[in-house]
Protein backbone atom coordinates (compact mmCIF):
# COMPACT_ATOMS: atom_id res chain seq x y z
CA UNK A 1 0.00 0.00 0.00
CA UNK A 2 1.35 3.49 -0.34
CA UNK A 3 3.82 5.15 1.94
CA UNK A 4 2.11 6.57 4.69
CA UNK A 5 4.03 9.42 5.10
CA UNK A 6 3.73 11.38 1.82
CA UNK A 7 1.88 14.38 1.70
CA UNK A 8 0.99 14.75 -1.85
CA UNK A 9 -1.70 11.84 -3.03
CA UNK A 10 -3.03 11.20 -6.27
CA UNK A 11 -6.51 12.34 -7.32
CA UNK A 12 -8.15 8.63 -6.88
CA UNK A 13 -6.77 8.48 -3.23
CA UNK A 14 -8.47 11.54 -2.20
CA UNK A 15 -11.61 10.70 -4.27
CA UNK A 16 -11.23 7.94 -1.74
CA UNK A 17 -10.95 9.37 1.62
CA UNK A 18 -13.57 12.00 0.32
CA UNK A 19 -16.14 9.28 -0.28
CA UNK A 20 -15.05 8.25 3.36
CA UNK A 21 -15.14 11.60 4.83
CA UNK A 22 -19.26 11.49 3.84
CA UNK A 23 -19.47 9.01 5.99
CA UNK A 24 -17.41 10.27 9.17
CA UNK A 25 -14.93 7.12 8.59
CA UNK A 26 -11.54 8.68 6.90
CA UNK A 27 -8.73 9.86 9.98
CA UNK A 28 -7.37 12.84 10.80
CA UNK A 29 -4.57 12.36 8.53
CA UNK A 30 -6.45 11.06 5.74
CA UNK A 31 -8.23 14.58 5.86
CA UNK A 32 -5.30 16.41 6.15
CA UNK A 33 -4.10 15.10 2.95
CA UNK A 34 -7.49 15.23 1.14
CA UNK A 35 -7.10 18.90 1.94
CA UNK A 36 -3.62 19.31 0.77
CA UNK A 37 -4.99 17.85 -2.14
CA UNK A 38 -7.85 19.99 -2.85
CA UNK A 39 -5.49 23.33 -2.66
CA UNK A 40 -4.23 22.51 -5.76
CA UNK A 41 -6.55 19.95 -7.85
CA UNK A 42 -9.95 21.74 -9.45
CA UNK A 43 -11.30 18.44 -10.31
CA UNK A 44 -11.38 17.01 -7.22
CA UNK A 45 -12.32 20.28 -5.01
CA UNK A 46 -15.66 20.17 -7.63
CA UNK A 47 -16.01 16.33 -6.73
CA UNK A 48 -15.75 17.14 -3.10
CA UNK A 49 -18.55 20.06 -3.56
CA UNK A 50 -20.88 17.84 -5.16
CA UNK A 51 -20.12 14.92 -2.79
CA UNK A 52 -20.78 17.59 0.01
CA UNK A 53 -24.16 18.20 -1.33
CA UNK A 54 -25.65 14.98 -1.82
CA UNK A 55 -24.75 13.93 1.76
CA UNK A 56 -26.99 17.09 3.07
CA UNK A 57 -29.62 16.70 0.51
CA UNK A 58 -29.62 12.66 2.28
CA UNK A 59 -29.49 13.79 5.09
CA UNK A 60 -32.47 15.63 5.21
CA UNK A 61 -35.04 13.65 6.75
CA UNK A 62 -37.13 14.10 3.90
CA UNK A 63 -35.52 11.00 2.32
CA UNK A 64 -36.70 7.93 4.03
CA UNK A 65 -36.48 4.11 3.19
CA UNK A 66 -37.73 0.64 3.71
CA UNK A 67 -35.67 -1.42 6.09
CA UNK A 68 -34.16 -4.60 4.57
CA UNK A 69 -36.32 -6.55 6.60
CA UNK A 70 -39.84 -4.81 6.24
CA UNK A 71 -38.83 -5.02 2.68
CA UNK A 72 -38.79 -8.51 2.51
CA UNK A 73 -41.77 -8.52 4.85
CA UNK A 74 -43.24 -6.82 1.91
CA UNK A 75 -41.90 -9.05 -0.52
CA UNK A 76 -43.10 -12.09 0.82
CA UNK A 77 -47.02 -10.87 1.42
CA UNK A 78 -46.91 -9.84 -2.16
CA UNK A 79 -45.20 -13.10 -3.51
CA UNK A 80 -48.28 -14.47 -1.33
CA UNK A 81 -50.57 -12.64 -3.56
CA UNK A 82 -49.25 -12.67 -6.88
CA UNK A 83 -49.17 -16.59 -6.84
CA UNK A 84 -52.84 -16.12 -6.37
CA UNK A 85 -53.01 -13.95 -9.94
CA UNK A 86 -51.30 -16.97 -11.91
CA UNK B 1 -49.75 -0.04 -29.15
CA UNK B 2 -49.13 -0.07 -25.32
CA UNK B 3 -45.30 1.34 -24.79
CA UNK B 4 -45.04 0.53 -21.63
CA UNK B 5 -45.19 -3.10 -20.43
CA UNK B 6 -46.24 -4.58 -16.98
CA UNK B 7 -43.83 -6.53 -14.94
CA UNK B 8 -45.17 -7.46 -11.32
CA UNK B 9 -42.32 -9.38 -10.08
CA UNK B 10 -40.36 -6.26 -10.50
CA UNK B 11 -42.71 -4.21 -8.42
CA UNK B 12 -41.38 -4.20 -4.94
CA UNK B 13 -37.48 -3.82 -6.12
CA UNK B 14 -38.32 -0.88 -8.04
CA UNK B 15 -40.86 0.64 -6.58
CA UNK B 16 -41.12 -0.12 -3.06
CA UNK B 17 -38.64 2.63 -1.89
CA UNK B 18 -40.81 5.62 -4.68
CA UNK B 19 -43.19 4.79 -3.01
CA UNK B 20 -42.69 4.34 0.37
CA UNK B 21 -41.11 7.38 0.22
CA UNK B 22 -43.99 9.01 -1.01
CA UNK B 23 -46.16 7.89 1.42
CA UNK B 24 -44.22 8.80 4.44
CA UNK B 25 -44.39 12.40 3.58
CA UNK B 26 -48.33 12.42 3.48
CA UNK B 27 -49.07 10.26 6.27
CA UNK B 28 -46.19 10.70 8.97
CA UNK B 29 -46.41 6.98 9.90
CA UNK B 30 -44.02 3.92 9.79
CA UNK B 31 -46.38 1.31 10.01
CA UNK B 32 -49.44 2.47 8.11
CA UNK B 33 -47.41 4.12 5.15
CA UNK B 34 -45.86 0.32 5.30
CA UNK B 35 -50.02 -1.11 4.93
CA UNK B 36 -50.48 1.53 2.17
CA UNK B 37 -47.78 0.36 -0.02
CA UNK B 38 -48.86 -2.95 0.32
CA UNK B 39 -52.21 -2.19 -0.55
CA UNK B 40 -50.94 -0.15 -3.64
CA UNK B 41 -49.34 -3.37 -4.41
CA UNK B 42 -52.34 -5.80 -4.27
CA UNK B 43 -54.90 -3.90 -5.71
CA UNK B 44 -52.58 -3.24 -9.07
CA UNK B 45 -52.29 -6.68 -9.19
CA UNK B 46 -55.69 -7.04 -9.08
CA UNK B 47 -56.47 -4.69 -11.88
CA UNK B 48 -53.24 -5.47 -13.72
CA UNK B 49 -55.57 -6.03 -16.58
CA UNK B 50 -56.80 -2.66 -16.55
CA UNK B 51 -53.45 -1.53 -17.57
CA UNK B 52 -53.46 0.59 -20.79
CA UNK B 53 -49.66 0.99 -21.37
CA UNK B 54 -49.92 4.54 -21.78
CA UNK B 55 -48.25 5.69 -18.38
CA UNK B 56 -45.12 4.42 -17.02
CA UNK B 57 -45.57 1.84 -14.45
CA UNK B 58 -44.50 3.85 -11.48
CA UNK B 59 -47.40 6.56 -12.31
CA UNK B 60 -49.59 4.06 -12.62
CA UNK B 61 -49.13 3.03 -8.77
CA UNK B 62 -48.72 5.79 -7.45
CA UNK B 63 -52.09 6.87 -9.33
CA UNK B 64 -53.25 3.86 -7.28
CA UNK B 65 -51.52 5.21 -4.28
CA UNK B 66 -52.56 8.09 -4.38
CA UNK B 67 -56.09 6.93 -4.05
CA UNK B 68 -55.36 4.50 -1.16
CA UNK B 69 -54.13 7.75 0.96
CA UNK B 70 -57.53 9.68 0.87
CA UNK B 71 -59.55 6.38 1.69
CA UNK B 72 -56.62 6.34 4.72
CA UNK B 73 -57.87 9.82 5.63
CA UNK B 74 -61.25 9.20 5.12
CA UNK B 75 -61.30 5.97 7.56
CA UNK B 76 -59.34 7.64 10.40
CA UNK B 77 -61.79 10.96 10.35
CA UNK B 78 -64.64 9.12 10.52
CA UNK B 79 -63.59 7.52 13.71
CA UNK B 80 -62.53 10.37 15.19
CA UNK B 81 -66.21 12.32 14.50
CA UNK B 82 -66.48 15.72 13.91
CA UNK B 83 -65.14 17.44 16.84
CA UNK B 84 -64.30 20.26 16.31
CA UNK B 85 -61.82 22.65 18.79
CA UNK B 86 -62.11 26.22 17.81
CA UNK B 87 -59.21 28.77 19.92
CA UNK B 88 -60.34 32.32 20.41
CA UNK B 89 -57.75 34.46 21.69
CA UNK B 90 -59.62 37.75 22.37
CA UNK B 91 -61.28 36.00 24.54
CA UNK B 92 -58.91 35.51 27.43
CA UNK B 93 -58.62 38.77 28.62
CA UNK B 94 -55.21 37.62 30.69
CA UNK B 95 -53.74 36.52 28.02
CA UNK B 96 -54.83 39.72 25.29
CA UNK B 97 -51.95 40.66 22.78
CA UNK B 98 -49.64 37.73 24.08
CA UNK B 99 -50.50 35.74 21.33
CA UNK B 100 -49.17 37.88 18.79
CA UNK B 101 -46.13 36.42 19.37
CA UNK B 102 -47.06 32.94 19.52
CA UNK B 103 -48.05 34.42 15.45
CA UNK B 104 -44.84 35.31 14.80
CA UNK B 105 -43.25 33.23 12.18
CA UNK B 106 -39.87 31.58 13.36
CA UNK B 107 -36.96 32.08 11.01
CA UNK B 108 -35.59 28.53 11.67
CA UNK B 109 -38.20 26.92 11.03
CA UNK B 110 -39.20 25.63 7.95
CA UNK B 111 -41.66 27.09 5.40
CA UNK B 112 -44.07 25.80 3.33
CA UNK B 113 -42.36 26.32 0.20
CA UNK B 114 -38.75 24.13 1.74
CA UNK B 115 -41.30 21.52 3.17
CA UNK B 116 -42.52 20.48 -0.58
CA UNK B 117 -38.91 20.69 -2.14
CA UNK B 118 -37.85 18.12 0.44
CA UNK B 119 -40.74 16.00 -0.87
CA UNK B 120 -39.97 16.27 -3.72
CA UNK B 121 -36.13 15.99 -3.34
CA UNK B 122 -36.73 12.68 -1.84
CA UNK B 123 -38.81 11.47 -4.63
CA UNK B 124 -35.82 12.96 -6.88
CA UNK B 125 -33.01 11.01 -5.02
CA UNK B 126 -35.28 7.48 -5.22
CA UNK B 127 -35.87 7.77 -8.59
CA UNK B 128 -32.16 8.64 -9.32
CA UNK B 129 -31.90 5.45 -6.97
CA UNK B 130 -33.82 3.17 -9.21
CA UNK B 131 -31.73 4.05 -12.00
CA UNK B 132 -28.57 2.04 -10.69
CA UNK B 133 -27.38 -1.24 -11.06
CA UNK B 134 -29.24 -3.18 -8.56
CA UNK B 135 -26.09 -3.86 -6.32
CA UNK B 136 -24.93 -0.63 -6.21
CA UNK B 137 -28.24 0.79 -5.14
CA UNK B 138 -28.69 -1.88 -2.66
CA UNK B 139 -25.04 -0.98 -1.13
CA UNK B 140 -25.72 2.86 -0.98
CA UNK B 141 -29.35 2.45 0.44
CA UNK B 142 -28.05 0.38 3.07
CA UNK B 143 -25.01 2.88 3.85
CA UNK B 144 -26.47 6.19 3.53
CA UNK B 145 -30.48 5.79 3.72
CA UNK B 146 -30.18 3.54 6.65
CA UNK B 147 -26.98 4.20 8.28
CA UNK B 148 -25.28 0.76 8.33
CA UNK B 149 -21.67 0.24 9.48
CA UNK B 150 -19.27 -0.14 6.84
CA UNK B 151 -18.40 -4.14 8.12
CA UNK B 152 -22.33 -4.61 8.88
CA UNK B 153 -22.43 -4.27 5.08
CA UNK B 154 -19.60 -6.06 3.82
CA UNK B 155 -20.34 -9.29 6.14
CA UNK B 156 -24.04 -9.15 4.79
CA UNK B 157 -23.35 -8.79 1.27
CA UNK B 158 -19.96 -10.51 1.49
CA UNK B 159 -17.91 -7.88 -0.09
CA UNK B 160 -15.00 -6.50 0.99
CA UNK B 161 -14.38 -3.02 2.44
CA UNK B 162 -12.55 -2.08 -0.66
CA UNK B 163 -15.06 -3.05 -2.77
CA UNK B 164 -17.84 -1.60 -1.14
CA UNK B 165 -15.99 1.94 -1.17
CA UNK B 166 -15.89 1.09 -5.27
CA UNK B 167 -19.65 0.42 -5.16
CA UNK B 168 -20.29 3.39 -3.49
CA UNK B 169 -18.33 5.79 -5.27
CA UNK B 170 -19.67 4.91 -8.30
CA UNK B 171 -23.20 5.34 -7.02
CA UNK B 172 -22.48 8.78 -5.43
CA UNK B 173 -20.92 10.13 -8.79
CA UNK B 174 -23.77 8.41 -10.58
CA UNK B 175 -26.47 9.99 -8.36
CA UNK B 176 -25.20 13.13 -7.99
CA UNK B 177 -25.10 13.46 -11.86
CA UNK B 178 -28.65 12.02 -12.24
CA UNK B 179 -29.42 14.86 -9.86
CA UNK B 180 -28.14 17.73 -11.46
CA UNK B 181 -29.66 16.47 -14.41
CA UNK B 182 -33.43 16.19 -12.96
CA UNK B 183 -33.30 18.56 -9.87
CA UNK B 184 -30.57 21.53 -10.34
Amino acid sequence: MSNKKRLFIPCDEANHTCDKTQYHEASLWEKIKLNIHLIYCRACRKYTKNNTTLTKLIKNDQVECLETSEQNQLKNAFERELAKHK
Amino acid sequence: MSVHKINPNDWINQYSDYLFNYTITRVKDRETAQDLVQDTFFAGLKSMKNFKGEASERTWLVSILKRKIIDHYRRINSKKGQAEVRVNFSADSDNEGSWIEERVADPFDRTAEDTIENTELGLAIHNCISKLPAKQAQVFKMKSLLGYETEAICNELDITASNLWVIIHRARTAIATCLEKNWF
